[in-house]
């Protein structure tokens, strides 16, 4: 009795009922983001490994430097990586440059009117239309209306258009990023807006635009409709170990359509070639988003302000 | 009589729709430090901003009337990145560039085209002296100018200005940001800068205009309310009312 009010169980510094009940909202709140996390993951890690362990056994230096044989049942998948390879290749080739410059424009010169803004919405429209209209428009332009023909040339073509809206986005707003006073300060000095840019905001938006681009790679690499209808083939042959087998006006196999054909045309294949073919698919994209990641982490750790 | 430096006529200038300053004309002698006082939103950097046309990025402003440096029309100038390199800017917050403190000063010169590293480096030197920053960085030119404390990066901002030797220099409220130390001392380097430079000193401390400026503005709601010299202003008896009670903080 007559306790003085001081003599309660001693109590963490600060700690009253109130911040109790927040540590615990805290906690419940901690445990609904793990629980997040681990549906996005072990999703992932499930399907990887699966496809890790369905084909594995299949995968050899062998595996990726020789041409399929036998209807496609036996063999390797040369002519289809490499046929990968060349149509991401090409297709960066056009729409990363011209990605990026359109960006630079939009965002540094253009004035703001009814023209740019129109021009923002349709770059934000065509960054969501599906791939299989890009295919179609590029089965009609390229294909058929420039008689380029089924090739790789088209194809790349194609995909290109379907990357381009992307870069474009994606590049704007690492323009973006980088603060306006640094502009003003160089205009202030006399530089021209060309000085600017290339002196001031492409070496510090560097690194956005290049994973920007980096991620259309293996957005590229994976798309099947857009290049079936323009310039994939079913089977082809190729000179093997040489990186120019391919011309830009033949036609290409490619991972993502012989994945398909695979899978759906061929019968009596061999289960784990699926899972093989997938497998380097897989791994590749892998790669090229490490690649990107890597490149990110690099140039942040430079970070001039 | 001197053949005024910049003479300004009637200017006007509007954001879209709304007129922010209302027709003012007035001169600036050579070699003079002329301070502009007045409260926040009355125009002083949108003043500034129209003589170097650096207004010209801003959508929707239009400037009109006419602004003379050496008697010539600053709108009919074909070449306005020469006339930017002629009116020197310091805005009121530092900006060091994502560059080396070296390459923040030698910026405007390359893009002049100067080339010749000696001279780039005579320069630099020439420059962040006059500014009173090279005894403090001259071992570490080649740090980022971004990671300079706030007062140093507003030096370096004076060096960069100078950089391109101009013959006006436009500071707007330099030392909203920095410590009085500092303050002081670009105060003093702007006295012996106003030997060779004509200098437009924007102030929100009024007290800075009376112990640099010879001549006091004082700028109201775009328009001006007394201009003449800084002693009259700061007197007992100004000419309109409005400047003693502004300038005695009694301004409502
Ligand atoms: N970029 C701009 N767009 C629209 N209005 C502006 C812009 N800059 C300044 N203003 C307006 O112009 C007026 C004067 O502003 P400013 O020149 O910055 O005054 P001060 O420098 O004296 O504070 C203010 O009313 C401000 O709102
Ligand atoms: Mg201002």
């Amino acid at each position: 009795m007559n306790m003085p009010a001081d003599a309660q169980p001693v109590a963490q510094f600060g700690e009253t009922p109130f911040t109790r009940k927040k540590q615990r909202s805290e906690k419940i709140a901690r445990a609904i983001f793990a629980v997040m996390v681990a549906c996005i993951v072990i999703p992932l890690i499930v399907i990887i490994g699966y496809l890790v362990k369905e084909g594995y056994s299949l995968i050899s230096w062998k595996f990726l430097t020789t041409n399929p044989t036998h209807g496609m049942r036996e063999g390797g998948i040369w002519s289809a990586l490499l046929g990968t390879f060349w149509l991401v290749g090409v297709s960066l080739c056009i729409s990363a440059p011209i990605g990026v410059l359109a960006a630079v424009y939009l965002n540094e010169y253009a004035k703001d009117n009814w023209f740019t803004r129109v021009v923002n919405l349709a770059v934000v429209n065509l960054a969501g239309v599906p791939s299989i209209v890009h295919a179609l428009f590029g089965l009609g332009a390229f294909v058929l209306f420039a008689h380029m023909g089924r090739s790789i040339l088209a194809a790349s073509l194609t995909l290109a258009i379907m990357t381009m809206p992307v870069i474009i986005a994606s590049t704007k707003e690492a323009l973006a990023a980088v603060p306006r006073q640094f502009r003003e300060a160089c205009w202030n000095v006399g530089a021209t807006k060309w000085q600017t840019i290339w002196r001031i905001v492409l070496p510090n938006s560097i690194s956005g635009i290049l994973t920007g681009v980096i991620l259309q790679v293996s957005r590229t690499a994976g798309e099947t409709a857009p290049i079936m209808f323009t310039g994939a083939v079913f089977y082809r042959r190729i000179e093997e170990g040489n990186l120019f087998a391919y011309n830009i006006t033949d036609q290409c196999m490619a991972l993502s359509t012989h994945l398909f054909a695979v899978k759906t045309q061929v019968t009596n294949a061999p289960e784990a070639l699926s899972f093989a073919i997938a497998l380097v698919l897989l791994g590749l994209v892998v790669f090229v988003n490490l690649t990107a990641i890597l490149i990110r982490s690099w140039l942040r750790g430079r970070k001039k302000w | 009589m001197v053949k005024p430096k910049v003479q300004v006529e009637n200017l006007r200038l509007s954001y879209g729709p709304r007129e922010v300053i209302h027709g003012i004309s007035f001169d600036i002698e050579p070699n003079e430090i002329l301070g502009i006082i007045g409260p926040a939103q009355s125009g002083k950097t949108s003043l500034l901003r129209c003589i170097n046309r650096t207004i010209e990025f801003t959508v929707g402003a239009k400037p009109s009337g006419t602004i003379r440096v050496d008697g010539e029309d600053i709108s009919e100038m074909r070449n306005v990145y020469e006339l930017r390199r002629r009116v020197g800017m310091v805005a009121p917050l530092p900006v060091g560039l994502p560059l080396s403190i070296y390459d923040n000063v030698a910026f405007a010169p390359r893009a002049a085209g100067m080339k010749k590293k000696g001279e780039l480096d005579t320069l630099v030197e020439k420059c962040l002296t006059q500014s009173a920053l090279w005894d403090e960085v001259k071992d570490r030119l080649d740090s980022l100018g971004t990671k300079l404390s706030g007062g140093q990066q507003q030096r370096l901002t004076i060096a960069r200005a100078l950089s391109h030797s101009p013959e006006i220099l436009c500071l707007d409220e330099f030392s909203i940001a920095i410590d009085p130390v500092t303050t002081m001392r670009i105060e003093d380097v702007l006295k012996v800068l106003k030997k060779e430079v004509t200098i437009i000193l924007v102030t929100n401390l009024v007290q800075q205009a009376r112990r640099l400026a010879a001549r006091t503005m004082f700028l109201w709601n775009g328009e001006i309310i007394e201009l003449g010299p800084t002693e009259q202003l700061f007197g007992d008896k100004p000419k309109d009312k409005r400047t003693y009670d502004y300038v005695n903080g009694i301004f409502g």
